[in-house]
């Protein structure tokens, strides 16, 4: 007896279609809009310096900390004006891409 | 010295030339479960019929105490032969000598098979089995790669190539199969990288096996850089042969013809497509119930599933298909599978193969992460493939074509020779509900029952819309044809467009949107 393959409803302009969904499909990421108070790692690599402390005022382009990714030390420098929050990282740590770093205020 | 022992010291060259590695490294290579390379190639021609070339070649390094090492054939064997009386040119990598690292003479080697394929207008094979370039031999080993790439790229479109993935293939090595036209890979033997997993654990500290990495199911199913999957080596080489059957030997000729053959009985045309628009079926079970002996040979069969393509014959001539497949996100066009689609069209179009496009798709995938993959960019591919492409195309509509999909697949706009629709093709803008839902919004909102009204202006749409006569009224349809008749207006649409002739404007090359 062959079992009848239960399939996924899929909707394209308000159309149900019965489908099977591909694991890249089930799998893609969903999209999240970008914090600008948050520094996420931009690529994975090693925490090698960390300049600033939580509470301190930081001015656009102000270095923050260090990321050592590909054997270049990246100078992570603040993208606005602001103050930290927090720093969610230590000196030596190793960072996944998008790794939260550090919280502005 | 006599003959005799002139033939003696040739023989006892040859014989220590043809080992290879020796003993002990060929051993080796069979405990990782592969064949030799010597193997693999009188495995895949036919019998007797491997013949070959540079066998004596050395390699000339002398940093590195290199010079008091001898590379058998340096790692590298050569030759031309014939696989189901088939002329092929075809190098194979032997691992067993120093790796199969590439060298400049290695390169060499290669580069002049290919040059002679080039010459012959003969169909290239490399067999790839290499720990990557030769460190000892420095920038002459990039120079060695560099040319071969050279001419992967200007034989691109002249003779068909293959690459067999019979091994590691990492860094630079991959982008010589990356430029040939169909990449074959072997379960838990073949390993293709660009860094490697010790590179990728050492500068990102992330950890994965080679398998996981860059494994044969990974490029057939995640990437996309293989076209066929293998168990085992003996598989993979059916599958080669079998290719071979289906394409020219170059692009000034046509593929060999067979004695045609019916569809087998046990298949039936009528019954495999659902009448419901929405509701699933296998594509690839509609091409068997067209093509002869239901013989379809599918090209890259797990990545981008939604969309099916391959060859497959007709009255005795081979065609390209191209299919979208319901069964898998509902048929529609992506990123991958526009990419899938676009360098299949480009192949048959290249090497004077018709295609046959099967039409039934929602359109393309909705989606933030398409969109921001460039699905606009991908999509752009398949449009132009399909209006560069001068071969025979013949389209057929089985269901629903809607929007810019309706448009990508090989429709009339693009150039279809002949266009086709079933009676229960919906060729529109977009489905009823869409489009109900936005051209009676203002009715469905202020009725007393909305859903009420919604069913019945679907309805209304449906009837109106949802067939194939206003298309065929406009002439973007030929012919209204009965799923019955399907394949024989398909052979008779293939049989006189043989001497098919259209050009296009001169130019250097079209600039698709890569």
């Amino acid at each position: 007896m062959e079992e009848k393959e239960e399939f996924t409803t899929f909707l394209i302009d308000d159309s149900r279609y019965q489908t099977r969904i591909t694991k890249k499909f089930a799998n893609r990421t969903a999209f999240e809009k970008p914090d600008p108070k948050q520094l996420r790692a931009f690529i994975p690599g090693v925490i090698q310096n960390i300049l600033v402390q939580p509470g301190q005022t930081v001015r656009r382009g102000d270095s923050l900390l260090i990321l050592e990714a590909m054997k270049m030390r990246n100078d992570v420098t603040a993208q606005v004006d602001g103050k930290i929050k927090s720093i969610h990282v230590n000196n030596n740590e190793r960072v996944v891409k998008k790794h939260l770093l550090i919280e502005f205020e | 010295m006599s003959l005799a022992s002139q033939m003696m010291d040739f023989f006892r060259r040859r014989s220590k030339a043809v080992l290879g590695g020796g003993e002990k490294a060929i051993e080796k290579q069979v405990a990782m479960g592969k064949l030799t390379a010597r193997e693999r190639i009188t495995t895949l021609l036919d019998a007797e019929s491997f013949h070959e070339y540079d066998l004596f070649v050395e390699h000339k390094c002398s940093d590195f105490n290199m010079d008091k090492k001898q590379l058998p054939a340096d790692g590298v064997i050569t030759g031309t032969g014939k696989i189901s009386g088939f002329p092929v040119c075809i190098f194979a990598q032997d691992f067993t000598v120093a790796g199969g690292s590439l060298g400049l003479m290695h390169a060499r080697k290669i580069t002049k098979i290919m040059d002679h394929a080039m010459k012959l207008g003969l169909p290239l094979i490399g067999i790839n089995d290499s720990g990557g370039a030769r460190i000892q031999e420095g920038v002459n080993s990039l120079a060695g790669y560099g040319e071969i790439f050279f001419r992967n790229t200007q034989a691109s479109g002249v003779i068909p190539q293959i690459s067999v993935i019979l091994g590691p293939c990492a860094g630079g090595a991959v982008y010589s199969p990356a430029l040939t036209d169909f990449v074959f890979v072997v379960d838990k033997i073949s390993k293709m990288f660009i860094t490697g997993p010790e590179v990728i654990k050492t500068v990102l500290g992330e950890e994965i096996s080679m398998e996981e990495l860059g494994g044969a199911r990974v490029h057939t199913e995640t990437t996309g850089n293989a076209h066929f999957f293998a168990n085992s080596e003996i598989e993979c080489f059916e599958q080669i042969k079998k290719l071979v059957t289906f394409i020219p030997w170059n692009n000034k000729k046509k593929p060999d013809a067979f004695p045609p053959m019916p569809p087998r009985a046990d298949f039936d045309v009528e019954t495999i497509v659902p009448l419901n628009p929405r509701e699933p079926y296998d594509v690839r079970t509609l091409i068997r119930a067209l093509c002869d002996d239901s013989d379809f040979f599918e090209v890259q069969e797990l990545w981008a599933a939604n969309i099916v393509i391959g060859f497959a014959r007709l009255n005795g001539e081979t065609i390209g298909i191209v299919g979208n497949q319901p069964l898998v996100l509902a048929g529609v066009l992506d990123v991958d599978s526009s990419d899938k689609a676009a360098r299949f069209i480009r192949f048959c179009d290249a090497f004077n193969i018709p295609l046959v496009t099967l039409v039934d798709l929602p359109g393309y995938l909705p989606g933030i992460d398409q969109e921001h993959a460039g699905v606009i960019r991908h999509g752009a591919k398949i449009l132009y493939a399909y209006s560069e492409a001068t071969v025979p195309k013949v389209t057929v509509i089985l269901r629903k074509a809607y929007g810019g999909g309706y448009i990508a697949m090989c429709s009339r706009h693009l150039g279809a020779d002949f266009v086709f629709a079933w009676p229960q093709a919906e060729i529109a803008v977009m489905g009823p509900e869409g489009a109900a839902n936005i051209i009676f919004r203002n009715e469905i909102a202020t009725a007393d029952d909305p859903d009420a009204m919604r069913q019945a202006k679907v309805q209304e749409y449906t009837d109106k819309f949802a067939n194939p006569y206003i298309a065929a009224a406009n002439g973007h349809v030929d012919a209204v044809i009965g799923p019955h008749e399907t394949r024989e207006f398909l052979i008779h649409a293939i049989e006189i467009s043989k001497d098919k002739q259209e050009t296009r404007p001169p130019k250097k090359h079209g600039i698709p949107p890569f």
